[in-house]
């Protein structure tokens, strides 16, 4: 064993502990051999399969847990993928969560309803159709006419001139009018009701894919903005907001905000957030460590068949996963060796898998036997010597035997026995004649075969 | 003989290769002559080995159970190309340039990639590549030209080698992948079945085999004969087919090969693929001997880590014991007391002992013979519980052989097996060599197994009745006699010594059992669930006295049990597990002592009660009802995100549980103190929930988390009317099981129930499926003597394992309370 110190945390603690009790220096050492006597007797044994362990305890309590996809995120209103469903999802790695939500966190200076509410207005996706009241196509002329809200315009602090910049859609004019906004499309063979739609779902202001925002004060009392749909990256670069704190539970978009050990806590954060929220415990290193083999490799991975699994170098780990055909097929082409050092590997060769106390084995001297036994097992060890050396010149000389019967056999064949025998066959019965050919083939198989046998039973007694 | 596998390569088999390894050439399609011997020749040729009994083999003189079979070959009258390697032969023409044979690329490149954007050009040549195209699954055109095997193969051979090492592609020749040869696999791998009638079924291999042979014949015959060139094409596709199929059968964009009886045969690859196939099926999941399953029932008089074996199945199930200078007599014994039912001589045959042998097998019993002897009491044994979701739901008892016929287990181990006695049954294996039985009782042992790895609790624990007992006993105001204390005590069957006292409280009792230097405080589950009563409520035990406190769910129940958790960490699995046992027993036995039993009118409550239920379930019903005006008038309050329609759901739904809420606090109040009340009260069984369903309410009842929708047009039943939002006509229960329920409540409930058991059964199929993915990910990884955790060539994943290196299975609660080392 290597030398085992104290972990950071647990040696700050004893210190302040020493402090706080004003301990003499002798007494400190005394207790702190004590402890860590004890904390010695606490660390994994040496090939624990952790892995297994890991796995086990991650999803014997998600057995229990409830298909039930949707609910209430606190009184916020927000609905959000809980349960199973958002399980999978962090263990799937998913690009985009189901329900992509963010907490955004507001520094202290805009901690007023007024001014947060401004912010949630700044980071609310508008769409055309948010502040559009009606429209009216024209078919013929290929004009779409689309009034304005006004006052909703104003509330929001759009002005009205920069809609048509902000549309950003090809081959089409547009204009104001008032309070109507005149499209006009360029190519001839333009589906107007398509047209119409896309203009009517294109972006006006506000963060992208930011569809619903809800301003609550949480639990310290603090004024903070939940929302339906994730953008990291722009809402961070928003005046006010606290990007130290403020998060999403999109995993891939930490991941190309912060990097991957940023992902990793997220994965950590999420997954004890979704087991501890239905009530279930399981410790957080096993959640860890999940979260370190998705990500150990410097992007997320999930854990299915394009993910850990599927990746792994073993060929009979993953063709005894999924996709079978297509792992083997590829071992053949690219002339794969497996050195079978995973544990399905030695299971599939009838081996004892590298871990735990398989991955150990005995040496040492065997006591000294007694002179009576060793003169016992002398004598038998001879007896075998003799024997296997019988067995191998019987089964040379059977094989010779077996050849020669071969030749004879076919010659046989083409001379004079297969004649005899026919004339036997008229003068017999049919069944007889069957009997007789079958002795043929068989005698010298059956006398071979009781050599055979002998030599087996001697070669387990070695 | 014996070796050990070091390694396993894989790449593609050569003409020479498939020649070398055959014992025969497969000559003929016929499988049997008219006396019903294999043909020389055939599919079936007894050269390729044995798979009748009785028989040799004429290559290696094996006999069934010794000769491992022998390949055969079969010489294509044409080649074609092999099916599972089709997309390589298609990237690789379109990478092979077709003059001059060179891979069109002077760069390292992974096949696939390079097919992807195929170079217009050879640059050693400078000729321009002509279009391939790829027809699934096995027909390949050059510019809309047929390209046919035979030409592919003369292509293929001109790619020189330093040209396949560029492209990763080592495992063999190119032109490997167009079949010559094909290996007619050995008899064993397709053994025939002979029926009662006599008749013989072949396997489909050979179906698959015989009718490759027949085509190649006459295509064979065809070229000789110099027949058109479209029969010959003809016959060439249909070989082309028949391979295919033999090696996948399950090719899109060509019909599946059948049987006569329609059943599609199975290919190669449906025989290794799948939850059934050989990989998972036959290589990692094994079926064993010396195995025994019957039902389970309850004994709490047998101790946690033992299991009540019946007879029946101790006879069957044996354990092999070397005979020895040291147990010669002893195992004399057992042949002469019929407690040995083989006996193995050394030189490997078996005995079977009988009344008729038993006198002569003593006299040769002798140094180096095994006895196979029946299973004892103290037998270390496999206990096991599917599904096996952990490492708990399988650990070693030791056996105690009883009458009756079924398993017998103490009730505190039903948890980590997730057990009860309504008719489960479990599995028990009888370990054959030393070292299985030494890892089990060294590893595997229940007790030492109590406290989980999963969050650092205990798993094994006091359930239902144990802990009703237990509770009762430890309550305030529990008195006993001397006498009564030693009868309890002797039901219990512990062995204790009483100190000279007449009165004794059951907190005295349970004191006995729990170590000196046990100091704990904390609350039981009593606390707060019907009343602040410190003390019973508040337990406190100092030097293992129990001062005040009911000892209860959070004491020693499984999965909470505090009292068992620091026991534990004083290091004595022994004595934790005596704990247990006593804990449990003097539990069962006070409560046999005193008698559990419960009535209606256990729930009954005063009219006054009653009446004010009822007005609370009126008054939720009431602001369900002003919610509904609210909508209908459109002054209903929207919520963020919602239409108004699923505003209404949302505020009703929230308003009538908060009325059951309301209710039950009502219920809980009121109702009279009676045996239910303990077993909810102990945290042995139900909740306030129950108890409020049962007297009073049951509240509403939800589909999909929503209020119930579906039914007719308009209405969820034909008792109300179209359009009707009223609470009682969308799932709410106003009544409770006691009093009855209205027939269109009583469907309700039943709605729901359903959705239990739909919910359920889809959930276990996605979670089995995380897990076996989680466990594919997982497997390898494993802590080393460093404390890092690495994978299985040794990559490391977590430098310290889990941050601070300690075990979960050996803290508490996750933690190390270094604390109570100061």
């Amino acid at each position: 064993m290597h030398d085992i110190k104290f972990p950071k945390k647990l040696d700050e603690e004893i210190g302040e502990y020493i402090k706080k009790n004003k301990l003499s220096g002798q007494k400190a050492k005394k207790l702190k051999e004590r402890i860590l006597e004890e904390y010695k007797k606490r660390l994994y044994y040496p090939e624990e399969p952790v892995g297994i362990i890991t796995a086990q305890s991650l999803s014997e309590p998600a057995t229990q847990m409830t298909m039930r996809t949707y609910h209430f995120a606190g009184t916020a209103g927000i609905q959000v993928t809980l349960g199973l469903p958002r399980l999978l999802e962090i263990f799937d790695a998913k690009k985009e969560p189901e329900t992509p939500t963010m907490t955004i966190y507001i520094d202290k200076k805009y901690q007023n309803e007024a001014k947060i509410t401004k912010i949630a207005g700044m980071i609310k996706e508008v769409k055309l159709k948010d502040v559009v009241t009606t429209s009216v196509m024209d078919i013929l002329n290929l004009v779409i006419k689309f009034k304005l809200n006004k006052e909703k315009l104003s509330d929001l602090g759009i002005e009205m001139k920069k809609i048509p910049s902000k549309v950003k859609l090809k081959n089409i004019d547009m204009s104001i009018e008032r309070d109507t906004l005149i499209v006009t499309a360029k190519k001839e063979n333009t589906n107007i009701h398509k047209l119409r739609y896309k203009i009517l779902e294109s972006h006006v202001s506000g963060i992208k894919n930011i569809s619903q925002v809800i301003v609550t004060k949480n639990e310290n009392a603090e004024w903070v903005i939940s929302t339906l749909g994730s953008n990291l990256k722009k809402v961070c670069e928003i005046e006010g907001v606290d990007p130290t704190r403020t998060t999403t539970n999109n995993i891939f978009e930490i991941y190309n905000v912060f990097g991957v050990e940023a992902a990793r806590n997220a994965i950590i954060k999420e997954a004890m957030h979704t087991i501890e929220e239905q009530g279930l415990g399981v410790d957080i290193r096993y959640v860890m460590l999940l979260a370190d083999l998705m990500t150990y490799k410097g992007t997320i991975m999930g854990i299915g068949r394009y993910g850990i699994a599927g990746n792994k170098p073993s060929v009979l780990a993953r063709a005894s996963f999924e996709e079978t055909k297509k792992h083997l097929v590829e071992a053949a082409i690219k002339g794969i060796k497996d050195t079978l050092e995973g544990s399905v590997e030695n299971i599939i060769m009838n081996k004892v898998a590298p871990m735990g106390t398989g991955s150990f084995t005995l040496v040492g001297k065997l006591p000294k036997m007694p002179e009576s036994l060793k003169k016992e097992y002398e004598k038998k060890a001879k007896k075998l010597a003799e024997d296997r050396e019988k067995a191998e010149i019987e089964r040379k000389r059977r094989i010779e035997d077996a050849l020669k019967a071969e030749q004879e056999e076919q010659q046989d064949i083409n001379d004079e026995e297969v004649r005899e025998e026919k004339e036997k066959d008229k003068a017999d019965n049919e069944i007889k004649s069957k009997e007789t050919k079958a002795k043929n083939k068989t005698t010298k198989a059956k006398t071979a075969k009781g050599e055979k046998k002998e030599t087996v039973q001697k070669n387990k007694k070695k | 003989m014996t070796g050990e596998i070091k390694a396993l390569g894989f790449g593609i088999l050569s003409p020479e290769e498939i020649r070398q390894m055959a014992t025969i050439r497969i000559v003929t399609s016929d499988l049997y002559d008219a006396d019903g011997y294999p043909v020389d020749g055939g599919v079936m040729d007894s050269r390729m080995g044995v798979i009748d009994p009785g028989m040799r083999c004429r290559t290696c003189g094996g006999n069934i159970d010794t000769c491992k079979g022998h390949f055969g070959y079969l010489e294509l009258a044409k080649p074609v190309v092999h099916v599972l390697f089709a997309k390589t032969v298609y990237n690789l023409l379109k990478v092979t340039c077709q003059k001059c044979g060179r891979i069109m690329t002077k760069e390292r490149a992974s096949l696939e990639e390079l097919a992807k954007s195929p170079p217009s050009k050879c640059p050693f040549c400078s000729t321009v590549h002509k279009k391939v195209s790829f027809v699934k699954p096995y027909s390949y055109n050059i510019d809309k030209k047929d390209f046919d095997a035979e030409k592919i193969r003369e292509l293929f051979e001109k790619i020189p080698d330093r040209d396949l090492k560029r492209i990763e592609f080592v495992g063999g020749r190119p032109e490997w992948l167009i079949l010559t040869l094909l290996p007619v696999s050995p008899v064993n791998s397709r053994p025939s079945i002979t029926l009662e009638t006599g008749e013989r079924s072949e396997d489909d291999l050979t179906h698959k085999l015989v009718d490759i042979v027949r085509i190649n014949q006459s295509l064979k015959e065809n070229i000789d004969i110099g027949a058109p060139e479209f029969i010959i094409s003809d016959l060439w596709e249909l070989v082309q087919y028949h391979v295919s199929t033999l090696f996948d059968n399950e090719l899109s964009g060509i019909p599946q090969a059948r049987h006569r009886s329609g059943r599609p045969l199975r290919g190669m690859v449906q025989r290794l693929k799948g939850k059934e196939g050989r990989i998972r099926g036959n290589l990692l999941g094994k079926r064993v001997n010396f195995s025994a399953r019957t039902v389970i029932s309850p004994d709490p008089m047998l101790s946690v880590n033992e299991v009540g074996v019946p007879e029946d199945v101790a006879s069957e199930l044996t354990i092999p014991e070397h005979v020895t200078p040291l147990n010669i007599e002893k195992m004399k014994k057992l042949i002469v007391e019929g407690k040995a039912s083989y006996l193995i001589r050394p030189d490997g045959r078996r005995i079977r002992v009988t009344d008729d042998n038993r006198g002569d097998l003593i006299l040769m019993l002798d140094k180096g013979w095994i006895v196979e002897r029946k299973l004892q009491d103290n037998d270390v044994v496999l206990f096991n519980r599917q599904p096996s979701l952990h490492k708990v739901s399988i650990m070693a008892h030791y056996a105690k052989i009883m009458p009756h016929k079924t398993f017998r287990m103490n009730p505190s181990v039903c948890p980590p097996y997730n057990a009860d006695f309504d008719g489960d049954e479990m599995n028990l294996h009888a370990l054959q060599t030393q070292e299985a039985r030494s890892e089990a009782s060294l590893l595997m042992d229940v007790k030492d197994n109590i406290i989980s790895p999963k969050f650092g609790g205990p798993l094994v624990g006091l359930d239902l009745d144990q802990i009703t007992g237990i509770s009762l006993l430890t309550k305030s105001g529990v008195e006993l006699s001397k006498e009564e204390t030693s009868d309890l005590l002797a039901a219990a069957g512990i062995d204790a010594k009483i100190p000279d006292k007449k009165k004794f409280s059951g907190r005295d009792i349970v004191s006995l059992l729990l170590p000196k230097e046990l100091n704990l405080d904390f609350k039981a589950n009593l606390w707060s669930s019907r009343n602040e009563d410190k003390n019973n409520g508040l337990v406190e035990i100092e030097n293992g006295q129990i001062k005040s406190g009911v000892i209860d769910k959070t004491a020693v129940g499984a999965f909470k049990g505090k009292i068992i958790n620091s026991i534990s960490a004083l290091g004595d699995n022994e004595k934790l597990r005596q704990f247990i046992d006593n804990a449990g027993r003097i539990g069962v036995a006070y409560l046999m002592k005193r008698g559990l039993t419960i009535g209606i009118s256990d729930l009954d409550l005063s009219d006054d009660i009653m009446k004010e239920i009822r007005k609370s379930v009126k008054y939720a019903e009431n602001k369900a009802n002003k919610l509904i005006a609210a909508y209908n008038e459109g002054t209903l309050k929207i919520l963020p995100g919602m239409t108004r329609k699923e505003s209404l759901e949302a505020q009703m739904l929230n308003t009538l549980a908060n009325g059951l809420n309301d209710v039950s606090k009502i219920v809980i109040k009121n109702v009279r103190y009676s045996d239910i009340i303990a077993m909810t009260e102990s945290g042995a069984k139900g909740s306030n929930i129950n108890t409020t369903q049962m007297a009073a309410c049951v509240g509403s009842e939800t589909i999909l988390g929503k209020r119930i929708q579906r039914g007719y047009m308009g209405r969820t039943l034909p008792h109300f009317k179209r359009g009707d939002l009223s609470a009682a006509s969308h799932g709410f229960v106003s009544r409770g099981f006691k009093e009855g329920l209205l027939p269109y409540e009583f469907f309700w409930n039943l709605m729901n129930g359903r959705e239990g058991l739909m919910d359920k059964s889809l959930r276990t199929r996605k979670s089995g499926y995380m897990q076996r993915r989680l466990i594919n990910s997982l497997q390898d990884l494993k802590v080393l003597d460093d404390l890092s955790i690495r994978g299985a060539m040794g990559e490391i994943v977590q430098f310290f394992a889990g941050e601070d290196g300690i075990d979960p299975s050996k803290s508490e609660w996750g933690k190390f309370v270094w604390e109570n080392y100061v």
